[in-house]
């Protein structure tokens, strides 16, 4: 660890704001892993318990700013100190992202309760989930320690997370196409994924303020950005086809 | 230039044939640092300074870029300010100094027997810590300089001389109705602003600030800052300051000196966002050495 300030206040307000931080990023897992086991167990009261919970990650994230800026009023933090700061406030705002997007997860449930998802969608959204759960709780302990490579491994990792996402679209898709009844239930599922694949991202926009913080340097290499359902299109051959051309006389009809 | 290295007074066409070479500055021959990339002002190569028998500076070789600030930081007793002295020769006049090393400025050898040192402290100008106007008036303060070196053929070019430094130096509107009230009547920043317009008014190349804005106030502070600024269009700037913010807010590049040692040199902005050196690190964010 670095060496302490002459002025102590000032070695205990960033210690201050770098646990608010590690608050701040296990209250947002907790509230992932909640979303999922409720998602996971179908129990709506749990979902609901955990939607409530996301207020206090947002709290944690204005008093994270407000530190923040009495820091940098106060003490003119410079060099590892300047970069510090700044990085509690990204973290601190990707993390009430994750926040969100995890209380996103958890409302599915309250919608999905009565539904039985397929068993293989829900197997693999069950390791995604821990995937994603992985990486972040991975991501605080990387910044607790200003570990810059664990910080780039969990970045590289990050590539998983992708080809998970990218499978379960395709999942759904045929599933969604075998069986039209089951739409609403898979579309749910499929945000649910899109959720976990853009706190993924969050994840590692942290990595790069972690790295920035621990060397100075920006870790700007291309990111292995691996979201590529962008080019998927559900192979399909089937009565379906055939609605291409009657589709002027259908919207007549509608 | 001149065969009598004693001589202090230059000779009017030879002040003016320099005034009139040196500003312009496009001097194609200025050779540019290994280190930074830009055209250098100052070149200064294994530089040693010693105080009888202490060693105050230790083997440093610095580039100092033109028309750009550049700032000198660390602790008291780093050699910074004894550095800073060294590029006008200040230190000859301290007996037991003595410095070795190589300082070029454009390339040429300040310390060789050619350069007569007064004629260098015209070229390389300087303002202290503490403003020391002459006892005189405002208007005497700023014309001493150009008249020893005579830099003008008459009154009129003298008066012209004194109102563009005053001008420069952003304190004529303040003095223009009282040119000969005592300088030392002034307010310490308008004190520390008329020792700038003197010492630009022998149109120097380089003008070195030693801690020019410590015993000032904010207002007068931000005011020789924003001079600073204005006057690196035309100047090479080295200035020592104990105020980090000051070194971040003014200087193109920084220097760190710690315990007569050049410990790390670069863009200000690297320096004071993400140092290389530990040392550097610990001394701007305030930590134990």
């Amino acid at each position: 660890m670095a060496n302490s300030h002459i002025v102590k206040a000032f070695d205990r307000e960033l210690q201050e704001l770098e646990g608010d931080i590690i608050r701040m990023g296990h209250l947002a897992a907790d509230e992932l892993e909640n979303a999922l086991v409720a998602l996971r167990k179908r129990n709506p009261e749990l979902a609901e318990q955990t939607i409530l919970k996301d207020r206090e990650v947002d709290q944690l994230e204005h008093q994270i700013e407000e530190r923040a800026i009495q820091l940098i009023a106060r003490r003119q933090p410079l060099a590892n100190d300047l970069r510090a700061v700044v990085a509690a406030i990204k973290v601190a705002h990707e993390l009430e992202r994750i926040g969100d997007l995890a209380k996103n997860i958890a409302r599915r449930v309250i919608t999905l309760a009565q539904e039985k998802p397929p068993k293989p969608v829900k197997k693999n959204l069950k390791r995604m989930g821990k995937l994603v759960l992985a990486q972040l709780r991975g991501i605080l302990q990387a910044y607790e320690k200003k570990d810059a490579d664990l910080a780039v491994e969990i970045w590289r990792h990050d590539e998983e997370v992708d080809a998970a996402y990218s499978s379960l679209f395709r999942e759904l898709l045929t599933y969604m196409m075998e069986d039209p009844r089951t739409i609403g239930l898979c579309a749910h599922l499929l945000f649910g994924a899109r959720n976990l694949e853009r706190i993924g991202d969050h994840v590692t926009n942290i990595a790069e303020s972690v790295y920035y913080v621990a060397t100075g340097e920006r870790l700007d290499e291309h990111r292995p950005k691996g979201d590529a359902t962008s080019r998927i299109l559900p192979a399909y051959s089937g009565p379906l086809d055939e609605v291409d051309e009657d589709e002027d006389e259908a919207g007549g009809e509608a | 230039m001149t065969e009598n290295r004693d001589i202090t007074i230059e000779t009017a066409e030879a002040a003016q044939e320099r005034a009139a070479a040196t500003p312009a500055g496009e001097d194609k021959s200025r050779p540019t640092s290994p280190v930074c990339g830009h055209k250098c002002k100052f070149i200064t190569r294994n530089v040693n300074v010693f105080y009888g028998e202490k060693q105050a500076i230790f083997d440093v070789s610095l580039d100092i870029p033109d028309r750009s600030v550049m700032a000198l930081i660390g602790p008291s007793g780093c050699g910074k300010s004894t550095y800073l002295r060294c590029l006008n020769r200040m230190n000859d006049l301290i007996d037991i100094c003595r410095v070795e090393g190589t300082f070029l400025l454009d390339g040429e050898d300040i310390y060789s027997g050619d350069i007569d040192p007064v004629l260098l402290r015209a070229r390389v100008g300087m303002v202290f810590q503490k403003p020391n106007p002459f006892p005189k008036s405002i208007y005497e303060n700023v014309a001493y300089g150009p008249r020893i070196h005579g830099l003008a053929r008459d009154k009129t070019e003298l008066d012209e001389i004194v109102e563009t430094s005053l001008r420069k130096a952003a304190l004529w509107d303040e003095v223009k109705d009282r040119l000969d009230a005592p300088g030392t009547g002034l307010s310490g920043g308008q004190q520390q602003r008329l020792c700038i317009a003197r010492a630009i008014a022998t149109r120097p190349e380089v003008i070195l600030m030693d801690e020019p804005a410590s015993a000032l106030d904010p207002i007068a502070t931000a005011r020789i800052e924003e001079l600073i600024d204005e006057l690196k269009e035309n100047y090479c700037i080295v200035i020592v300051t104990h105020s980090m913010q000051q070194a971040a807010r003014v200087s193109d590049r920084t220097a760190f000196f710690h315990l007569g040692r050049l410990i790390e040199e670069g863009p200000t902005e690297q320096i004071f966002t993400a140092p290389r050196e530990k040392q550097t690190q610990d001394y701007i964010t305030g930590r134990y050495g």
